[in-house]
């Protein structure tokens, strides 16, 4: 079978498919890629369905050695891979792909035709990096399978691809708490803090007066926003916990899921009120610009 | 309307992909009867992704692309009023009564003695009590199969740590508040460590992953120190 070798891993790369759904009930957040966009794109471009596992690299890319000739795309952020981002391209037996630094954004897909055949756990192969679940963050002298898994041929290049800026607008929907704040959310900007992971985006900025009055835990979603005591938000990101008791003014609409997954450390965020209608009107756009590429 | 009785359910949007469907906001086990009968009721329908049940609410996330808000809305009220005894109840499995055994105190329960102290009892005490009550799991959530458990004898609620442990060890039966509770994985947390087990209570490569599911019982077994 064809592998992917691991030369060097990176800041933090992971196996990730679009996540692991119906475990909630057992406090298992789905995960998946940081930013869903970038990586069906990735798959769509090689021929994968777009569910497909590829490597999502973080911040700082690695090293990956092909044993064999392969259909590759890189999507997201731009990590100075010496290859044209966003478009399909074949890879010899022995090449090796060098991913850098980023130049902007957070994190770059390397998608291969096949797709990634890790172990499917729990309906994916998506690492959940807090647990443990799915696997480990890959290490230097991993060697990754590749599967035979493609379903079409590979697609001409995406134009128009995503722009990463540092500073970023992140459209909401109302959250269930949301008639306890006053739109504070709405004010400043705030900065995504150093302590952000996949299981959430902290902010630091203008203080939300945490309302009065306690809550019970109830389930929480993606891309909720939470105001905990001391007024600071945090972003539920994709290995959220699946319950939770802090209040939440707004959630971030599902079209703007892969800003989160772009956002750096030091960026800066302003929130936006929109109707569900809207986000719903702005999904669909989204879905129609995605497969407008096929 | 069951049995003839009233709960007040509120139904609004949490996201652009998820419903809240709440039964007041107060623990209690009829609360609990509703969250379980609408899990029941909505497990495997197509583009539902998850359901998040919590003490007396279920979210439901679901695919935008697949389904709106008011058709699971619509669904929602049609399968909580119709009968789940059959088909939907079927592929759920039945709650069992499970046996934790758990070493108490010592390393593996560093705070049994501050729970003693602040109950006005000692620590076999502590022990005794915790060890015969029976507890119902009102459902299993926060982080990788966390049970969040009912029926601890209220003479040993004691409030949580001020600052919570970076590191609690998985397996450790803790006391957090009203609430009882057992850390799946090692993570960090501030409930009361009164002992630990050597059961595990996720296994990923396990279907379902989790030991405890939501309407088991759970009975604490002491027993003396184990290898682990």
């Amino acid at each position: 079978m064809s592998a992917i070798r691991v030369i060097a891993a990176g800041a933090l790369t992971t196996v990730q498919d679009l996540g692991r759904f119906h475990h909630a009930h057992f406090g298992v957040s789905a995960s998946g890629a940081a930013d869903p966009l970038a990586l069906r794109a990735a798959n769509l471009l090689v021929g994968n369905a777009e569910n497909a596992a590829a490597l999502e690299m973080t911040l700082v890319g690695g090293t990956f050695e092909f044993e064999t000739g392969a259909v590759i795309a890189l999507t997201g952020s731009d990590f100075a891979p010496g290859l044209p981002l966003w478009e399909a391209v074949g890879v010899k037996a022995g090449q090796t792909v060098r991913c850098g630094p980023t130049r902007g954004g957070a994190r770059c897909y390397l998608a291969v035709r096949g797709g990634i055949d890790t172990p499917v756990v729990m309906g994916s192969r998506s690492v959940h990096v807090m647990t443990g679940v799915g696997g480990q963050p890959l290490r230097a002298g991993d060697r990754l399978p590749v599967g035979d898994a493609a379903v079409r041929k590979p697609r001409r290049a995406i134009s128009a691809p995503p722009e990463y800026a540092p500073e970023t607008l992140l459209r909401v929907t109302a959250g269930p708490q949301a008639d306890r704040f006053a739109g504070e959310l709405y004010v400043g900007a705030y900065t995504v803090s150093e302590e952000s992971n996949r299981m959430g985006l902290r902010l630091r900025g203008p203080a939300i007066p945490s309302p009065a009055g306690g809550m019970l835990t109830e389930g929480v979603a993606l891309g909720a926003i939470q105001a905990p005591p001391d007024g600071q938000p945090i972003i539920l990101f994709v290995e959220h916990q699946t319950t939770g008791g802090y209040p939440k003014p707004a959630n971030v609409i599902s079209a703007d899921f892969w800003k989160l997954g772009q956002a750096r450390p030091r960026d800066t965020v302003r929130f936006e009120e929109v109707t569900l209608d809207r986000a719903l009107e702005l999904l669909q756009e989204q879905e129609k610009w995605l497969y407008g590429l096929v | 309307m069951r049995s003839g009785t009233i709960t007040k359910v509120t139904i609004r949007p949490a996201s652009d992909r998820s419903l809240l469907i709440s039964f007041g906001d107060r623990i209690s086990d009829k609360a609990h009867q509703e969250v379980s009968r609408l899990c029941h009721a909505l497990r495997g329908v197509r583009g539902v992704l998850n359901l998040h049940p919590a003490f007396a609410s279920v979210l439901i996330d679901f695919d935008p692309r697949l389904r709106t808000h008011s058709e699971i809305e619509a669904l929602v009220q049609e399968r909580s009023s119709g009968d789940v005894s059959g088909g939907a109840e079927a592929a759920w499995e039945a709650p069992r009564l499970v046996e934790i055994p758990v070493c108490y105190g010592g390393e593996f329960g560093p705070d049994l003695e501050d729970v003693a102290r602040h109950c006005g009892m000692d620590a076999a005490q502590v022990v005794e009590l915790h060890s015969a009550a029976e507890y119902l799991v009102y459902f299993v959530g926060f982080s990788t199969c966390f049970p969040y458990l009912g029926g601890l004898p209220a003479a040993l609620a004691t409030p949580r740590l001020t600052a919570p442990r970076r590191h609690v060890p998985e397996g450790s039966v803790a006391i957090g508040g009203s609430q009882a509770g057992i850390y799946p994985l090692a993570s960090p947390g501030g409930w009361r460590l009164i002992g630990r087990t050597p059961l595990r209570l996720f296994d990923p490569q396990d279907s379902p992953p989790g030991l405890l599911r939501m309407d088991d019982r759970v009975r604490f077994r002491p027993v003396g120190e184990v290898r682990w």
